[in-house]
């Protein structure tokens, strides 16, 4: 037994080796590192100093770090149903057979693989309160519109709308792939039955979507817990810590300021979050594998 | 049946009608993108704003290369995300070959493994990571925004091993009955036909590395060491209100995205529906 088991591994070695040093070296490792650092106070220019659960302690006093959480929160609570919901729409309007279906699908799918960076430099000259766009199309129609990015009030909204506007491609390809798989016999008893579009929708399209649409949900809030780039380009996380996100704060405290044991502490409130999210996504993967059975 | 014919026009009409007005919202960046970029510093700043430049300043395009060093930064983003597709390709198909192929003990646990490494968020290991970067001396270099590639990503060994795993194990058996071994195996069978699945993933790499900012910002100090999606936010700084220059950078950083995109979006589609339905 033990023979053949090493003689798996004769083959699969040098296969493996870029993998495990990888795995050793780039993952395991750090995930330790970070662990442990948490525990540390530690500024780079000094040896690091164990301090227990301090940062921990410090972490759940600061009222900056729960803004931050807060942030992160609405953005998540908000881009994700609105990307999801407008994704659906466009999804269930492609998922007919017309023609250049395929060149609205490539220009909706377009902004999800073009750099932030420049999608939001382009957002944030869209939302110039004076000259922009945005502000001029609205005085057309009588509303003088906001300082979008500069007051708190409206800064993480302007940037939903944008991250929504850039990321809804990618749910609409995925759902508009479950929408192609359902079965048209299903259609076609709705039709004999008498049913209207609307009922189509709410119940045979929707019902038979709900495990997509879990997943989906779950999926963008645990990336979205990692949202960073547009606020960075478009706020700085500003004005008044308006759009700081949780990664903004660990970014500021780990490589602006150099507090690496408290920026690790940060890290694992935020592993802490999306274990909790994961946790969620496993659950109902079980729960959507169940109801593939018995459909 | 006429009716039925006419209800069914009404629809066509009114779903082109929803779709146009939604392509309008999406391309109406873009096309102030590219619009702004040919203005100069007076038309940007008119109101209400003109759509069509009155003179049409090409130039700014040559201005901004000399302006900033956007053709450096531009050929790191080049040389960046091209080594970083390479090593993805490398380590990742490598690894996903013994995962599917090879039977070796451990096999099923190590792949669970690189499951649950995927659920990590890079930010929780990126202070060590970036304190190893330091200690190799590899911080202000290129270095640690590609090298990591070359040890596989787990999105990508999961995608190839999908793909290997369906190859019929009829023909390597034949492979093996004349003699040859996982060496020739992987290279000679494995490595073409997985072709379209490497698209996928070299595709992902690439366009993920060019867009990244996060990294270049940590472990990039120097003006000529940027990455284009860096150099951005750093010519944000020092030109802020030059828009027609900001949107001139954006054209440059974007134009080859969207050209690739168009061309290869069959691929990248491809990858979403493997990887978004099947985790």
């Amino acid at each position: 037994m033990i023979s053949i088991d090493l003689r798996g591994w004769k083959r699969a070695f040098l296969f493996l080796l870029p993998y495990l040093i990888g795995l050793f070296v780039f993952i395991l490792g750090p995930f330790l590192a970070s662990f442990i650092i948490s525990f540390e106070k530690w500024d780079l220019f000094t040896p690091p100093s164990f301090v227990g659960f301090l940062n921990y302690t410090r972490l759940i006093h600061d009222p900056l770090f729960w803004k931050s959480l807060l942030n992160t929160f609405y953005f998540a609570f908000t881009a994700v149903p609105g990307g999801i919901a407008i994704a659906l729409f466009f999804a269930i309007l492609m998922n007919n057979n017309l023609r250049g279906i395929k060149f609205f699908r490539a220009l909706y799918f377009m902004p999800v693989f073009t750099p932030m960076i420049a999608v939001a430099m382009v957002w944030n000259w869209l939302y110039e309160p004076q000259y922009g766009l945005i502000n001029t199309l609205l005085s057309y129609i009588g509303i003088n519109g906001p300082d979008w990015l500069g007051s708190e009030k409206w800064a993480m909204l302007s940037i939903v709308i944008m991250s929504i506007w850039k990321g809804f491609g990618y749910s609409m390809i995925i759902y508009l792939a479950a929408l192609q798989d359902i079965p048209q016999a299903y259609y076609e008893v709705a039709d004999i039955e008498g049913a209207t579009p609307i009922q189509k929708f709410t119940h045979v399209t929707f019902p038979l979507l709900t495990p997509i649409t879990f997943f989906l949900v779950v999926m963008n809030i645990i990336t979205s817990m990692q949202v960073f780039d547009q606020m960075y380009v478009m706020t700085r996380g500003g004005p008044n810590d308006a759009t700081l996100t949780v990664v903004y704060y660990l970014y500021k405290n780990g490589f602006v300021y150099f507090k690496m044991g408290y920026a690790s502490s940060i890290a694992w409130a935020l592993f802490f979050i999306t274990f909790i999210f994961t946790l969620i996504q496993l659950k109902l993967q079980k729960k959507w594998v169940l109801t593939n059975e018995r459909t | 049946m006429r009716e039925l014919k006419k209800n069914h026009l009404v629809k066509t009409i009114f779903i082109y009608l929803i779709l146009g007005l939604g392509a309008i919202w999406m391309i109406l960046p873009f096309l102030w993108m590219f619009l702004s970029s040919f203005k100069d510093q007076n038309s940007i700043f008119t109101y209400p704003p003109q759509w069509l430049p009155t003179v049409w300043h090409f130039e700014n395009y040559l201005n901004v290369w000399k302006v900033v060093p956007m053709g450096r930064w531009f050929l790191n983003s080049i040389i960046v995300a091209s080594l970083a597709t390479f090593g993805n390709i490398f380590g990742s198909s490598l690894a996903a070959y013994a995962f599917a192929k090879i039977k070796f003990a451990g096999n099923k646990p190590l792949f669970l493994i690189l499951l649950g490494t995927m659920m990590v968020p890079y930010q929780v290991i990126v202070i060590p990571m970036f304190l190893l970067m330091k200690h190799l001396g590899w911080v202000n270099t290129l270095k640690p925004l590609f090298i990591p590639y070359f040890t596989g990503s787990a999105f990508g060994i999961f995608l190839l091993r999908q793909f290997i795993i369906q190859l019929p194990d009829e023909l390597f058996d034949a492979a093996k009955i004349d003699g040859a071994g996982d060496g020739i195996i992987f290279s000679k069978i494995v490595f073409p036909l997985i072709k379209p699945a490497l698209s996928t993933l070299g595709l992902f790499t690439f366009i993920g590395s060019w867009n990244d900012l996060f990294n270049p910002l940590i472990y990039l100090y120097d003006k000529d060491k940027y990455t284009i999606a860096l150099g951005l936010t750093y010519f944000q700084g020092q030109y802020s209100g030059s828009w027609h220059y900001l949107m001139t950078g954006s054209v440059i950083a974007v134009l080859p995205i969207v050209i690739v995109f168009f061309f290869t979006q069959k691929y990248f589609i491809k990858g979403i529906k493997l990887s978004g339905i099947k985790f």
